[in-house]
């Protein structure tokens, strides 16, 4: 059993933003949510990590609705890694990576000082960040904030992970250094990405979504067609495999339709 | 952590024995003693009169209402900066002072239900009908922090403006004057029922907090990382807005609307013993105590017999002190 959603549908500010969908992780296994701006990616993660109620449908965890727990009993098996989650707060890496623990305290101390203690030094280690514990916040480069988010999450001790474009702003090794972290996990994540070669080589399963619907799902290579990147982000593409059987995605400038393409008489400056 | 705790109540307990002794009625520290074992029943040493009311009905009920207010006003102000995730926001930002004055005014200059209710009563009742007319703007508006302090802001300047129009229109200097007075903050005439009110509001409200010190650490990134670490965000928002407002309100009805203390305290507090609050409230609860207890001292002597509104002293002394640590903390550029 695991975190799932079933044809869940949620409006946000009268615009349909999620329509109909049901994802059903297997657990342990690294789901990629894909599709351009606006299709529903962050929309679908909120509803997964109970931030967000559906209109109609239902998420449920280990087959009880989201809905029926409490946000400490969500917090204690999904973690969330959002976008822009940034502080003015003068605080240590070590301090941001122990917000983790909160839902496994009580109101007044702690259930497990030393479980406190080992579970952040965990975190830190898995995630490089053993050596910047002490820096403050403001210190640290881009890449070090998003591992300080994901170490956070992992001091959670989650057994689901859910992150939004946690590539974004990182270089080339960042990003592959952290994907292939959250991949060798052992917890269910989902992953919002925009990047098709990353979740081609990192996702067991993709989900693609247009305008709030799951237009496709299945393993990377089932999915990710030259076909279908053309559909859902209008932009052409060529698909390939490479020596090592790996799928890669590369993609062709210009416009979708060959036969489309424009003359210099259609250029929008006078000539 | 504890010891340093332990180093701050003694630190409060010397400022307040300290505080007692400075003013134009010559009393020592021995006095101040013999004075306190006397009426706690634990000895019966003999001290003049004068110099009994002085200590026991003067200046410690004085004392210990500063204590109180400085360490109430800090917590709310620690609170709401974390809360709002502002850090100009203070124990103020949702109009409750300005609904305190006008309150206030309506009662001192006006007379309505003045008998009854005092100038106290109606500071209490304009800050919490502020407080509520902040919220529900907030809430017509959509909610979210930046709404919860467009709206106070809105209601602040909305009351300023009312006070100042009830002033104008219907008072004579002599009110004016004692209105003004007591909106800069003033701890004359504080009496023992004032300690014991402002002193269990505050307690209450330190406890209170002390159990959401790990909620309000998990504000520091913001709601959404707030709700997926369990706090119920917006059930904790509101409960502990709420309890802001009663605490500050309680206090301006005591002690007029004293500024800074709120806005600055929890930032020194936050140079000196970092942003966790488990530790911060505590912190700025003592650091505001000590530092009310010293000002209220310092505005009671320095210019005698005129004693200057302590509302003015927490910003004379408060700046240069809080520019101080700003400068010696300073950011790497």
């Amino acid at each position: 059993m695991t975190l799932r959603a079933e044809r869940v549908v949620w409006h946000r500010g009268g615009a349909l933003v999620v329509d109909d969908v049901t994802l059903r992780p297997a657990p342990g296994t690294t789901i990629g949510l894909l599709g351009p701006n606006g299709s529903g990616k962050s929309s679908l993660l909120r509803l997964l990590g109970g931030t967000a109620k559906p209109d109609s449908g239902v998420v449920t965890l280990d087959g009880a609705e989201l809905r029926s727990l409490t946000r400490r009993d969500i917090a204690r098996a999904v973690a969330v890694v959002s976008q822009h989650a940034d502080t003015d707060v003068d605080i240590r890496v070590r301090d941001v990576v122990r917000l983790g623990r909160i839902p496994h305290r009580g109101s007044f101390g702690t259930a497990s000082a030393t479980r406190d203690v080992e579970a952040v030094a965990e975190a830190l280690r898995h995630t490089g960040l053993t050596d910047k514990a002490d820096q403050r916040w403001d210190t640290l480069s881009g890449g070090e904030r998003q591992r300080a988010h994901i170490a956070r999450a992992l001091a959670q001790e989650p057994r689901e992970l859910l992150l939004d474009e946690p590539t974004n702003h990182l270089d080339i090794r960042h990003q592959l250094e952290l994907l292939s972290l959250v991949a060798r996990l052992p917890v269910t994540s989902v992953i919002a990405l925009h990047d098709l070669n990353l979740a081609a080589t990192f996702c067991d399963e993709v989900i693609v979504l247009e305008r709030g619907r799951a237009v496709a799902g299945g393993t990377p290579r089932e999915v990710l067609t030259a076909e279908l990147i053309a559909r859902v982000y209008g932009v052409r593409a060529r698909v390939g495999v490479d020596e090592r059987g790996r799928l890669t995605v590369l993609f062709e400038p210009g416009p979708l339709d060959e036969s489309a393409e424009l003359t210099p008489e259609d250029a929008p400056w006078p000539r | 952590m504890v010891l340093l705790l332990a180093g701050g109540l003694v630190a409060v307990a010397l400022s307040v024995g300290a505080a007692i002794t400075l003013g134009p009625a010559d009393v020592s520290l021995v006095n101040v003693r013999d004075v306190l074992l006397n009426h706690l029943g634990l000895a019966d040493i003999p001290v003049r009169v004068v110099k009994d009311a002085i200590v026991w009905e003067e200046r410690l009920p004085r004392a210990l209402t500063a204590a109180a207010a400085g360490a109430g006003l800090g917590i709310c102000g620690a609170v709401m900066q974390s809360l709002l995730r502002n850090p100009l926001a203070d124990p103020f930002l949702l109009g409750i002072s300005s609904g305190a004055s006008t309150g206030a005014v309506v009662i001192g200059v006006l007379g309505v239900g003045g008998s009854v209710l005092g100038l106290s009563g109606g500071a209490f009742i304009g800050a919490l009908l502020a407080f509520a007319l902040v919220m529900l703007l907030a809430r017509l508006a959509g909610g979210g922090t930046d709404r919860v302090i467009l709206a106070g802001v809105a209601s602040t300047q909305l009351f300023s403006a009312l006070t100042s129009f009830v002033i104008f229109a219907f008072a004579d200097a002599d009110e004016t004057r004692g209105v003004m007075f007591w909106l800069l903050g003033s701890l004359e005439g504080v009496r023992w029922d004032d300690v014991a009110l402002c002193a269990v509001v505050v307690a209450v409200g330190i406890a209170v907090c002390l159990a959401y010190a790990h909620a309000l650490d998990a504000f520091s990134f913001g709601d959404e990382i707030a709700a997926s670490l369990g706090i119920a965000v917006a059930r904790v928002r509101l409960g502990l807005l709420v309890l802001t407002a009663l605490i500050t309100a309680t206090l301006v009805s005591v002690t007029g609307a004293i500024g800074f203390v709120g806005l600055v305290l929890p930032h020194a507090a936050r140079f000196l013993f970092g942003p966790r609050h488990a530790a911060l409230i505590p912190a700025t609860a003592l650091i505001g105590a000590v530092f009310m207890v010293w000002v209220d001292a310092v505005s009671r002597v320095a210019f005698q017999p005129t004693p200057l509104p302590v509302g003015v002293g927490t910003a004379l002394v408060g700046v240069p002190a809080f520019v101080l640590i700003l400068v010696r903390k300073r950011r790497a550029p």
